[in-house]
């Protein structure tokens, strides 16, 4: 019997030559990620645990990036970045990314793939649920509490029960009115939000590899909001160009067999996929954009791991160009190289900072933003009653602010035709 | 192990138990980290707080410990975000274990490796059955759930590999009693 991509990766992170799906295993970790929410109080378990002398496995593996509560005056929540910041020059952490200064990143799962962290083959964790962004790299890549974090920061090990993995198969070239957002809440309403519970989510299928890096993660990121333990992309020739671009590290790269054993296997027609939204308060709470057509917003917003890569601008830049938009629409960069990138990359010969100015929208600066609602300060923090449409992940109830505010989940193309209608809107009605 | 039981829906997810904008509280700090126990679980609706009739608060006022020590929930418990906020906020607040049909991953290893509290899986839908302020008995030796108000036995499943886990009183201890760690 074949192995898994994903099986196959954590064997070699055991040890071993054969993992089966059920087994707790003992990992070793290549790269250990934590932000200024779930920073602090790893390190405090972390010096507890291992008392006056702890000591870091190894201070190169380990990556810190100021993300979630950066830009606002709550107290506690700048002492989180203070203590982040002390850490690190006491104990002298090269990898780490502090706010106000020029190595400032934003949002850690798109500034680990733009510094090269995400490698082919290994095994990261993170102190942050969409971890499994990563796996867009072909690597093993999966969020988990502090304590495990601090466990990890001592030993640079940890315990994971070897998940099942379920296929999906994306077949067909992607229409211009979709993209990846589309097709992941595609399956979060297929297999709703424990579908994928403990298990690894593949993503397969000619439509996947004819995907940028960054809408690839844009599928695997939200794996969590299926339950998924992780979401994993085979790498490829995509892949290899966009890490050897930026780091020159060696790699491995795994593939599943051919007879490897799935847990369940999707297959899908992309050129059947229509547009698609998740509505209040769920991600798996999947319509049709066409069914929700014509609901009142007060809000949009276009930003965060999972919508505010450059591909997603360059998505919303269609519908934005030219056009005012009729409600407050913020646009939040993930990270300060895409900020940077809103200036270079164009749409019809204009910089896509200019279109959205131009358009009227509030561009914030890189960071999670209101993306999880965050202290009252908050830019794009969900306020009241607010109904929002956003290229965010995630909609319960108080996720993005108040909790008497409805926030609907869709892709770049969506929010944008949205904003410029100022009520949900089709992106067929605009092509 | 016994305790008054609250019971809450599916998908009660980490935003739910402890709302985002108070993670900023030092759990270090014992003045402050009683703040995760008094806004736990104040993330949940209303209408869905304490069922069958929901509007209970699980905290009252200003308090931060709450009269409810089990709680019931239904399937992917703890859903969302990573935040160990979670289960250390229900700790603060009193909760010695939940019984849920489901867990998510996250959820469950923060509450197992943290030792914060027992995350019991329910063989069968248990929060139609019960309701907020009954009496509760766990039997962890048994792996049921006693209703003392309705005399009603629930069976849970094993806890497992979690168990030595559990037994030791979260990760570290474990590692360490297994020779681990020093
Ligand atoms: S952008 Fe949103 S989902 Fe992504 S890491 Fe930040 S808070 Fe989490």
């Amino acid at each position: 019997m074949g192995m898994t991509i994903t099986e196959k990766i954590l064997a070699k992170a055991s040890g071993r030559n054969k993992v089966e799906p059920g087994e707790n295993i003992w990992l070793d970790v290549d790269v250990l990620m934590t932000h200024d929410v779930c920073g602090p109080p790893t390190i405090s378990i972390w010096k507890n645990e291992f008392g006056k002398d702890a000591k870091i496995w190894d201070k190169n593996k380990l990556v810190i990036f100021p993300d979630h509560y950066i830009f606002t005056s709550n107290k506690h929540a700048n002492r989180n970045v203070d203590i982040l910041r002390e850490f690190a020059k006491e104990y002298d952490i090269e990898n780490y990314y502090d706010v106000g200064s020029e190595r400032y990143k934003g949002v850690c799962h798109i500034a680990l793939a733009e510094e090269g962290y995400n490698l082919p083959g290994t095994v990261l964790f993170g102190t942050d649920s969409h971890t499994c962004t990563s796996g867009a790299f072909g690597m093993f890549a999966t969020g988990v509490g502090n304590t495990d974090a601090a466990f990890i920061l001592g030993t640079g090990k940890i315990w994971e029960k070897v998940p099942e993995s379920m296929k999906f198969t994306f077949n067909g070239r992607l229409p211009d009115y979709l993209t990846a957002k589309d097709l992941i809440l595609q399956i979060l309403g297929d297999i709703t939000t424990d579908g994928a519970t403990y298990r690894a989510m593949e993503f397969d299928g000619e439509a996947v590899f004819n995907l940028s890096m960054n809408e690839r993660m844009t599928l695997t990121n939200m794996a969590i909001e299926a339950g998924g333990m992780s979401g994993i992309i085979k790498a490829d020739e995509i892949t290899g160009k966009y890490v050897k671009e930026r780091i020159d590290k060696s790699f491995e790269i795994f593939e599943s067999d051919n007879d490897a054993k799935y847990h369940s296997t999707y297959e899908y027609n992309v050129s059947e996929i229509e547009p698609l939204i998740a509505k209040p308060h769920s991600p798996d709470n999947r319509d049709l954009v066409r069914n929700a057509a014509g609901t009142p917003l007060t809000k949009c917003y276009i930003g965060s791991c999972t919508g505010g890569k450059i591909t997603d601008f360059l998505f919303a830049a269609k519908f934005l160009f030219r056009n005012k938009v009729k409600v407050p629409t913020f646009v939040v960069p993930a990270s300060t190289q895409v900020a940077k990138q809103l200036e270079i990359e164009t749409y019809n010969g204009i910089p896509l900072k200019e279109i959205f100015e131009k358009s009227g929208c509030i561009i914030a600066r890189s960071s999670c933003a209101a993306c999880l609602g965050g202290p009252d300060d908050t830019i794009g923090r969900a306020v009241d009653k607010d109904v929002v449409i956003s290229t965010t992940n995630r909609n319960f109830p108080g996720r993005m602010g108040s909790k008497k505010s409805e926030v609907y989940l869709a892709s770049p193309l969506t929010v944008a035709a949205s904003a410029v209608s100022g009520v949900i809107t089709d992106p067929r009605d605009f092509i | 192990m016994k305790g008054k039981a609250y019971v809450l829906g599916n998908n009660i997810d980490t935003d739910q138990i402890i709302p985002a904008e108070h993670l900023v509280y030092s759990i270090d700090d014992e003045q402050e980290s009683k703040k995760y126990g008094h806004f736990a679980l104040s993330g949940v609706p209303m209408s869905q707080a304490g069922l069958p009739e929901g509007s209970t608060p699980f905290i009252e006022g200003d308090d931060w410990q709450s009269d409810f020590s089990i709680i019931i929930g239904g399937s992917n418990f703890g859903c969302g975000s990573s935040r160990e906020h979670a289960p250390f906020a229900l700790m603060k607040a009193g909760v010695v274990a939940i019984v849920a049909e489901s867990y998510a991953r996250i959820f469950y290893r923060n509450s197992v490796d943290g030792g914060f509290v027992i995350p019991y899986e329910s063989a069968d839908k248990i929060n139609d059955k019960i309701s907020t302020g009954d009496n509760l008995e766990l039997d962890l030796e048994f792996n049921v759930l006693r209703n003392l108000t309705r005399e009603e036995v629930y069976h849970l499943k094993p806890l497992g590999e979690a168990l030595p886990i559990i037994e030791a009183g979260g990760l570290f201890n474990y590692a360490r009693l297994s020779g681990m760690i020093s």
